[in-house]
């Protein structure tokens, strides 16, 4: 067992992992945060997708040990104040979910993606979501809803993930 | 009459037909949800599952000692463990009388008989060290040959079970001369031999898998009075009837849970080994337990779809005049015959025919067992599979009479005076108007630019073709009137259930039986129910996926949810009204035939008099004053059995680029029109024909499971197993067309399976009509880049300039002349040469 101290959406755990333990697992079985979800075995789904001090991860792809004295941020930690964040509002405006198991994940990749190009093309906001799969909507919704919450930054101060980002 | 109209002016706007925002979508953005392995319960225990390397193997000798030394494990169980208690996994629809059908354990006892298949079951304190153990546990098998190859089981060379003798387990024939709805179509066939035209095709629909998102997860909880079992799955209520029959435990003492479910697409349309062994292990150990799957073991394991050779024969005469169609299919129903089995392909035995008027029509279907992962539903079931075949074969009838593939259909399809229209299979279409979507979706496509552009590239010879394909489906869905069901050998029906409860406080609760799991429910029936009782869309509260709370339903699946459980809820809410109206008339002290309902609120004829519902529910509730004999009660049920399918119906068009130097196939535009009659959200409709659209383009263009010659499944990961991305796909051009269904009180038609049916088709056509000029008329799905490759360049044997060796020095030269001669495996040497 390995000691590990974790901020997560905002709260600080200390926990004793096994060094094999995935930091998806580690949200989901040791501190509760079952909005983040597993999806494949060979992170390529991207269901699990949080982000490690602000940039995205596939926290299967990562240890919790790995996480240690590090931020993380799940989909349970974007609304500030009950506040959607922008993309989870565009998400739900444009009707970019449907089963919703992809859903924590792909925001999560929206938020990442708006980071680091804020006004993206149709062909980058498809390229940036290419780690994420979905097989509900056919992604054309979600697509439209990145362009959407990118439309809504631009001409709003707070910037599309900058919540998120907070907490790093 | 004057003040009725002022009202019905000031009345809200209709909530039908409105975009509304879901009502689901809270949760699921914010990440609380209720996934099934979100479940954690004290004391309880996991699963893991020892499974089969081999496709075909009798099992001589099982070591369990390590795994139950292993630390944490609690038991290990081996099928010789469970024999006497497991009964069978059940076949819900044995198509004919004389179906042959293998018993269905859901731990192999002595034999396994597909590569995945469940040998023994670890259960430990945690997940982890179930999984460890799993790697402890030592099977000794004694291989035998398997039965892999569909057209060579069909013929019983290798048995896939040796002990029933054969592996034809079903056929199953409809001929519209026995029938009586059409003429032979054998001799049809012969007339337009000597001086029509008969094409004769032959088309390979390869093994999908539905690939939900959320793996498929079950927890039991035996430590009640009742045994609680939560479940990613479609169908909650047929589990819960299906698990007391087959597991001999009594019904009332079953509650099935079906939470937040992560997609299904026909793959959780389906009673599991997995779930069998999370109650037996439950039930015999006292504790919860549960069984989450990794990916791996739901691509191996979880039901696979399609798996067909489709064999054609159309007859017509010399203008193109469709006059037979005859239709022999073999599909691999796997090792097992799954819940709906063999009816798969059967629902598809009606929609050959499609929306021409052929006058003689035969299906012919042979289900066959092999030594892979049993097959069953998934998104269209039967009906993708027919509409490809068909929406081919025009394409084909047209190349022979040498006119535009649009001309071809509009010359033989059923005109909109003609509904409604008994097809040659039987069933009556009750509305639509393929003229309509069809000059709509050309309009919205550019057809004749496109078509302009593509002769126009075909004439300076450019590398990159283009190619129009178009698909004019319709289908069958709505599942289904109970008495057809009856007359198919189904074992269940097809009603409906819906309760309406008014609440004192004027809110009001629904109960569907219509289990949910992506799309929409609780929107669209608030939408529904606030219009019919006049109450706020915010007021509406739908509950479904429990056993004990929507204590009856027949589940989600076959575009149903909406033709059949909404119809319901209608029915219901109506009589919610009547007996609101009897307590109305009473406290308003006027005659009933003088109350008029509208906008939620009862009111006297000819007077400024009247109740709102939220009034009569509270009076309802109080009961101080209730006419004599009247309950105090508005709730109120209703089972709705549908009169007949739903048939939408639509044109989609498509556009494809092909770089006939690589054989890459990209999608440059896609124009969807459908009717579906009335629209209850436009939004949620979107949603539904956007992914239906994908799944049905992946199968044209990407997906396949793929075996190896030892009947392992190699495409068992996502790595492998190409569902698309984003980066894969574009964004579409969608729009209706509306001929209300005559069958229902909306109006609606089914719209969940309609994009994934049309869009498979219209993709093939448009790849094929891109690169038929070099003499191709077929390419096998998936239409990868190397099958297009070698497709194009079949006739100059491998492109005008081989790659030399040289130019690829990190590549060995069988691989080189491989790739030059475009063959990726045996299949591939099916393109362009199936006749």
């Amino acid at each position: 067992m390995t000691k590990i101290e974790v901020t997560v959406d905002g709260d600080v755990y200390t926990d004793d992992v096994e060094p094999r333990m995935l930091l998806v697992h580690y949200l989901r079985e040791k501190i509760g945060k079952v909005g983040t979800v597993v999806g494949c075995d060979t992170s390529n789904c991207g269901a699990c997708t949080v982000h490690l001090d602000g940039t995205s991860v596939k926290s299967c792809n990562v240890l919790a040990v790995q996480a240690d004295g590090h931020e993380v941020t799940t989909v349970e930690g974007l609304a500030v104040g009950g506040e959607l964040h922008p993309v989870q509002k565009a998400f739900h405006e444009c009707h970019a979910l449907q089963c919703g198991y992809c859903t924590p994940g792909m925001i999560m990749q929206s938020i990442d993606l708006l980071n680091d190009n804020p006004s993206p093309s149709e062909d980058e906001i498809r390229n940036g979501l290419e780690g994420n799969l979905c097989r509900c909507t056919g992604y054309h919704n979600i697509v439209k809803a990145v362009q959407q919450a990118a439309g809504a930054s631009s001409s709003e101060p707070i910037a599309a993930g900058s919540s998120a980002g907070g907490a790093a | 009459m004057t003040v009725t109209e002022d009202r019905a002016e000031t009345a809200p706007k209709a909530e039908v037909g409105q975009a509304r925002r879901r009502k689901e979508d809270q949760r699921l953005i914010t990440g609380r949800t209720k996934w099934t392995d979100n479940i954690q319960l004290p004391g309880m225990l996991h699963l893991a599952m020892v499974r089969s390397p081999f496709a075909h193997a009798r099992i001589t000798n099982i070591d369990v000692e390590a795994a139950k030394a292993s630390p944490n494990v609690v038991s290990v169980l081996t099928g010789a463990d469970v024999a006497d208690e497991q009964g069978g996994l059940p076949n819900a629809w044995p198509i004919t009388p004389d179906q042959v059908t293998p018993n269905h354990p859901s731990i192999a006892v002595d034999r396994v008989t597909f590569a995945g298949e469940i040998v023994a079951v670890v259960v430990a304190r945690s997940a982890a060290a179930a999984r460890d153990a799993v790697e402890l546990v030592d099977v000794d098998y004694e291989e035998l040959p398997a039965a892999l190859d569909l057209k060579e089981a069909a013929e019983d060379k290798v048995l896939a079970h040796p002990d029933l003798g054969t592996n034809k387990s079903a056929l199953w024939v409809f001929d519209s001369e026995t029938a009586g709805s059409g003429s032979g179509v054998d001799a049809a066939i012969e007339a337009a031999r000597d001086g029509g035209i008969v094409i004769e095709r032959e088309y390979r629909q390869q093994r999908l898998i539905p690939a939900f998102m959320e793996p498929r997860s079950c927890v039991v909880d035996p430590t009640g009075d009742q045994i609680v079992v939560w479940t990613a799955t479609q169908i909650p209520h047929i589990l819960r009837f299906l698990m007391a029959a087959v597991l001999g435990y009594p019904e009332s003492k079953i509650r099935v849970i079906a939470p937040d479910v992560g997609g299904g697409f026909g793959g959780k349309l389906q009673t599991t080994p997995e779930e069998w062994i999370t109650f037996m292990a439950a039930r015999r150990l006292g504790k919860p337990c549960k069984y989450t799957e990794s990916r791996s073991e739901s691509l191996i394991a979880a039901h696979h779809g399609r798996d067909q050779w489709q064999k054609l024969t159309l007859s017509a005469e010399k203008d193109g005049t469709v006059t037979g169609l005859k239709v022999e299919l073999l599909a691999d129903l796997g090792s097992y015959v799954a819940l709906m089995g063999g009816g798969v392909p059967v629902l598809g035995a009606f929609m050959y025919n499609s929306i021409y008027k052929f006058p003689a029509y035969q299906f012919n279907c042979q289900t066959v067992l092999t030594n892979k992962t049993w097959t069953d539903a998934y998104r269209g079931a039967g009906r993708p599979e027919a509409t490809f075949a068909i929406e081919r074969i025009m394409d084909e009838l047209a190349a022979e009479v040498g006119v535009d593939p649009m001309a071809i259909r509009e010359q033989n399809w059923i005109t909109h005076e003609e509904f409604p229209f008994t097809s040659v299979a039987g069933l009556e279409y009750d509305s639509g108007n393929y003229e309509a979507a069809t000059e709509k979706a050309k309009k919205m496509f550019g057809y004749d630019a496109l078509r302009a552009e593509q002769e126009q590239r075909r004439a300076s010879e450019d590398p990159v073709q283009l190619g129009i394909g178009i698909s004019t489906f319709t289908e069958m869905c709505g599942l289904a009137p109970s008495r057809i069901l009856g007359a198919l050998d189904y074992g269940a029906g097809g009603w409906e259930h819906a309760s309406v409860r008014m609440l004192p406080t004027g809110k009001v609760e629904v109960l569907t039986g219509s289990s949910a799991h992506g799309q929409g429910h609780e929107t669209a029936w608030s939408q529904i129910v606030a219009d019919r009782l006049g109450v706020p869309f915010e007021d509406v509260e739908v509950l479904h996926g429990d056993t004990q709370i929507a204590h009856k339903g027949m589940d989600t699946y076959g575009s149903r949810s909406l033709v059949v459980g909404g119809e319901a809820v209608i029915k219901a809410a109506d009589k919610v009204i009547e007996k609101a109206k009897v307590i109305a008339a009473h406290l308003l002290e006027a005659s009933v035939d003088d109350l008029e309902f509208s906008g939620g609120r009862f009111g006297v004829k000819g007077t400024d008099q009247g109740l709102a519902m939220a009034e009569i529910a509270l009076a309802t509730f109080a009961a101080h004053n209730l006419p004599d004999g009247v309950e105090a009660s508005l709730d109120s049920d209703a089972t709705f059995d549908p009169v007949s399918f739903s048939y939408p119906h639509g044109t989609h068009l498509c556009a494809v680029e092909i770089d006939t130097e690589t054989g890459a196939v990209a999608m440059r535009k896609y124009v969807a029109v459908d009717d579906i009659g009335t629209i209850v959200n436009p939004l949620i409709v979107e949603g539904q024909v956007h992914g239906g659209l994908v799944q049905g383009i992946a199968q044209a263009l990407w997906e396949e499971a793929v075996h190896d010659d030892a009947g392992t499944l190699v495409s068992a990961s996502f790595v492998d197993y190409l569902v698309p991305t984003a980066a894969d796909t574009i964004s579409f051009d969608t729009a209706h067309t509306t001929s209300p269904s005559t069958t229902n009180t909306l109006g609606t038609k089914g719209v969940g399976e309609a994009g994934c049916i049309a869009s498979t088709p219209a993709v093939v056509n448009a790849v094929v009509d891109a690169i038929r000029h070099f003499g191709v008329n077929d390419v096998q799905m998936p239409c990868t880049p190397a099958r297009v490759y070698k497709a194009i360049h079949q006739q100059d044997q491998g492109g005008e300039t081989p790659t030399p060796g040289g130019a690829a020095p990190h590549f060995d030269e069988a691989d080189v002349a491989d790739r030059s001669a475009g063959a990726t495996d045996g299949a591939a040497a099916q393109a362009g040469d199936h006749q």
